[in-house]
């Protein structure tokens, strides 16, 4: 690998992104080399489409993985029938094209299926100083392994699969520096809706973020990854969390990660002493409290506790004509119509239980929608070996199979236009969990006690509350 | 398996200059879900997208054709419209191609916008369509020209120069080099990364040498 290309302190990102480029173009581009792609059903089938079109192969067939997540059913008893309009042919497409390019699918009804951004961590195919990218904006999650991950477009895709490489500008650098101790019920969700409403969906400036500081380091690794799926949504163009031991230790036996981890090249990713970022933003976790958003931004966002604001220009008014608040209503006085638990953002098993914790020996409000949907296969049957599901059911979720489920519509399952969902995804665009459907993004924690309440609800508040 | 998982090669239209009428949507933040609603991704292609292109803003039926009479796209003083005026962080969200696919089969050559997402502005680049950025106060005075008679006040792009231009006036606009000499070659990013196979092989080697870890099988 090229070593010593400058002595000067550097950032980690600047590391990985070192030890990839193969050469720089005169306008200061990199070919990148990328270790692991990441095709889901409803990009990569298109990608995987055109590449056999053009008569391509793909480079190498063992770097690439494919998932079925985004348009399979996940109500139980499914096989390849979807709700979602024509949905059929993006898997059997997907299918057809992983066998022909001798890819690892890991199919409708296989042991490890499940939303892609969890598969390529629980498999331990992402792994600390790698360069991983999916035709899917939230690949940045993996960031959270010490990897260089991110989303690109469809053509981007084709020409990975062809050539192992992409060409990218260098981003700039932001360092965003956490320190202070994130006390629940407060979660990294809140923290990443804190971070977004105090500097807006393009205060990650296109850059290549890096979380660091004390509470960083005590998040365990799926918190982790919840801050770093939330950077897109940031307008960051990733986010890194450097490896350290929790790193190493969350990767270890994992099925494609090596026998004999080299620990000491990954304790080395982490950025020099004096190493300078173009950014840097400080933010005190210790402020941080439970968070839900009022608008169809997820930077438009107060406390649980908070009031939905004054609009302060027309993006707001219209906000908050789409989702039909009124400014000074208690966030807490708004009554929901369902709630979803599950997405890349927060349907790992620490979710899940941090709900079921809230759910125990309650019950779903009349009138409420609950939905869980895990996030992977192997969430699901570990969410089950502990009893979690007889929780969730008992407390009147529905109980699903994994996959992206109603995180986002596709002419298929929706709450229904005009309902009000609290939900853990990681997007609340008008239309983005189906018309009309009004969504506010939450930690698991609120979304079950907003469940249990039947309106926005922060789980301390659940046992002061009369029914 | 139906034909449209069969794929099918279009070469990438070359960019250099273009004259047209310029639509203005100037909010911040327009999302890729917006550019198209997932729902309107129906078939596993990257063709007939336009019909779906701004759906939810630009019917008045929900899942339907209706045109909204109030969105700019469907007004007839904007009728043809190639170019698209845009607020800050235009394409942000989703990664799908299929924005810029619906924009370009709606006819969309060019989006002037203060910022893009990074993904959707690659998006573009390979899909031939030109994002260039132009400040907020610069934009807001092209849209001014433009709205007193958009079927007579053309902007004209100039891409090897970098200008838009008015009759009146002519501004600068911001594009990455690289993403210049791709446009004005309509190059095949492929075939000309291809060209550096030695070099990729050879970086390939060494790295695995290093981190044979980085390898499966
Ligand atoms: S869970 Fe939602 S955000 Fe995550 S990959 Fe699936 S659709 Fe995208």
């Amino acid at each position: 690998m090229p070593e010593g290309r400058s002595s000067a302190p550097r950032t980690l990102f600047d590391k990985l992104w070192d030890s990839h480029r193969i050469e720089t173009d005169a306008d200061g581009e990199g070919l990148l080399y990328i270790d692991r792609v990441c095709l889901h059903e409803r990009t990569g089938s298109i990608a995987l489409a055109e590449l056999a079109a053009r008569g391509q192969s793909v480079r190498r067939p063992g770097h690439v993985f494919c998932v079925m997540d985004h348009i399979v059913d996940t109500r139980p008893g499914r096989g390849d029938a979807t709700p979602v309009p024509g949905g059929e042919n993006f898997i059997i497409g997907l299918r057809h094209h992983a066998a022909r390019f001798g890819l690892r699918l890991f199919d409708v009804g296989d042991e490890n299926q499940g939303i892609g951004h969890l598969v390529m961590a629980e498999q331990g195919i992402a792994l600390p100083g790698l360069t991983v990218v999916c035709p899917d904006s939230h690949t940045c999650t993996l960031g959270a392994l010490g990897c260089l991950a991110f989303g690109i477009g469809s053509s981007e895709t084709e020409h990975v699969l062809a050539t192992s490489t992409l060409r990218l500008g260098k981003p700039a650098t932001l360092e965003v520096v956490v320190e202070g101790v994130l006390a629940a019920p407060a979660t990294a969700k809140d923290l990443a809706l804190v971070l977004i409403a105090e500097y807006g969906a393009d205060g990650g400036l296109g850059a290549a973020m890096e979380f660091r500081g004390g509470a960083v380091a005590r998040l365990d690794m799926e918190a982790r990854m919840t801050l770093c799926n939330m950077a897109v949504e940031f307008g960051a163009a990733t986010a890194l969390v450097a490896p350290d031991a929790k790193t190493i230790a969350y990767v270890a036996k994992r099925p494609y990660a090596p026998a004999a981890p080299p620990e000491a090249a990954w304790q080395a990713l982490r950025t020099d002493a004096d190493a300078a970022f173009d950014h840097r933003i400080a933010i005190d976790a210790g402020a941080v409290a439970p968070r839900v958003t009022w608008g169809t931004s997820p930077a438009q966002g107060v406390n649980v506790s908070g009031r939905v604001p004054p609009p302060r220009n027309s993006s707001d008014r219209r906000a908050l004509d789409y989702i039909g608040l009124e400014p000074g209503t208690a966030l807490t006085a708004v009554p929901i119509d369902a709630a979803f638990i599950g997405s890349c953002t927060n349907a790992r098993l620490s979710d899940l239980r941090l709900a079921a914790a809230v759910l125990k020996n309650r019950r779903v409000a009349p009138g409420v929608a609950a939905v869980c949907v895990p996030g992977s296969s192997q969430v699901k049957k570990a969410a089950e070996a502990e009893g979690l599901h007889r929780t969730f059911q008992a407390a009147g979720f529905e109980w699903r199979e994994s996959g992206c489920a109603m995180c986002f519509y596709a002419g298929g399952e929706t709450f229904g236009a005009g309902k009000r969902v609290i939900t853990t995804t990681n997007r609340n665009f008008e239309g983005r969990q189906g018309p009309g459907t009004r969504s506010h993004l939450a930690s698991p924690a609120v979304v079950a006690a907003s469940a249990i309440r039947g309106r926005i609800a922060s789980p301390e508040t659940l046992d002061a509350m009369v029914p | 398996m139906p034909d449209e998982l069969r794929g099918k090669v279009e070469p990438v239209r070359p960019f250099a200059c273009h004259r047209g009428i310029a639509a203005p949507l100037l909010r911040d933040n327009v999302d890729t879900d917006a550019i198209i609603p997932s729902r309107e991704m129906r078939r596993v292609s990257k063709r007939g997208l336009g019909a779906g292109l701004f759906a939810n803003w630009r019917y008045a039926d929900v899942g339907g054709r209706l045109p909204n009479p109030r969105f700019v796209l469907n007004q007839p003083a904007y009728a043809g419209a190639s170019i698209l005026l845009g607020g800050h962080n235009f394409g942000c969200g989703s990664s799908r191609e299929h924005a810029v696919w619906a924009l370009s089969d709606f006819g969309i050559r060019a989006i002037f916008a203060p910022s893009f997402g990074a993904i959707f502005r690659k998006n573009c680049i390979a899909n031939g369509l030109l994002p260039g950025t132009v400040p907020a106060a610069d934009l807001s005075t092209l849209a001014g020209w433009v709205a007193a008679a958009p079927q007579q006040n053309l902007l004209a792009i100039d891409l090897r120069a970098g200008k838009v231009s008015t009759a009146k006036a002519e501004l600068a606009f911001g594009i990455r080099p690289g993403d210049r000499q791709l446009l004005l070659r309509g190059l095949d990013p492929i075939a000309h990364t291809l060209t550096a196979a030695a070099s990729i092989d050879a970086f390939e080697r060494a790295r695995f040498d290093a981190c044979p870890w980085a390898k499966l099988n």
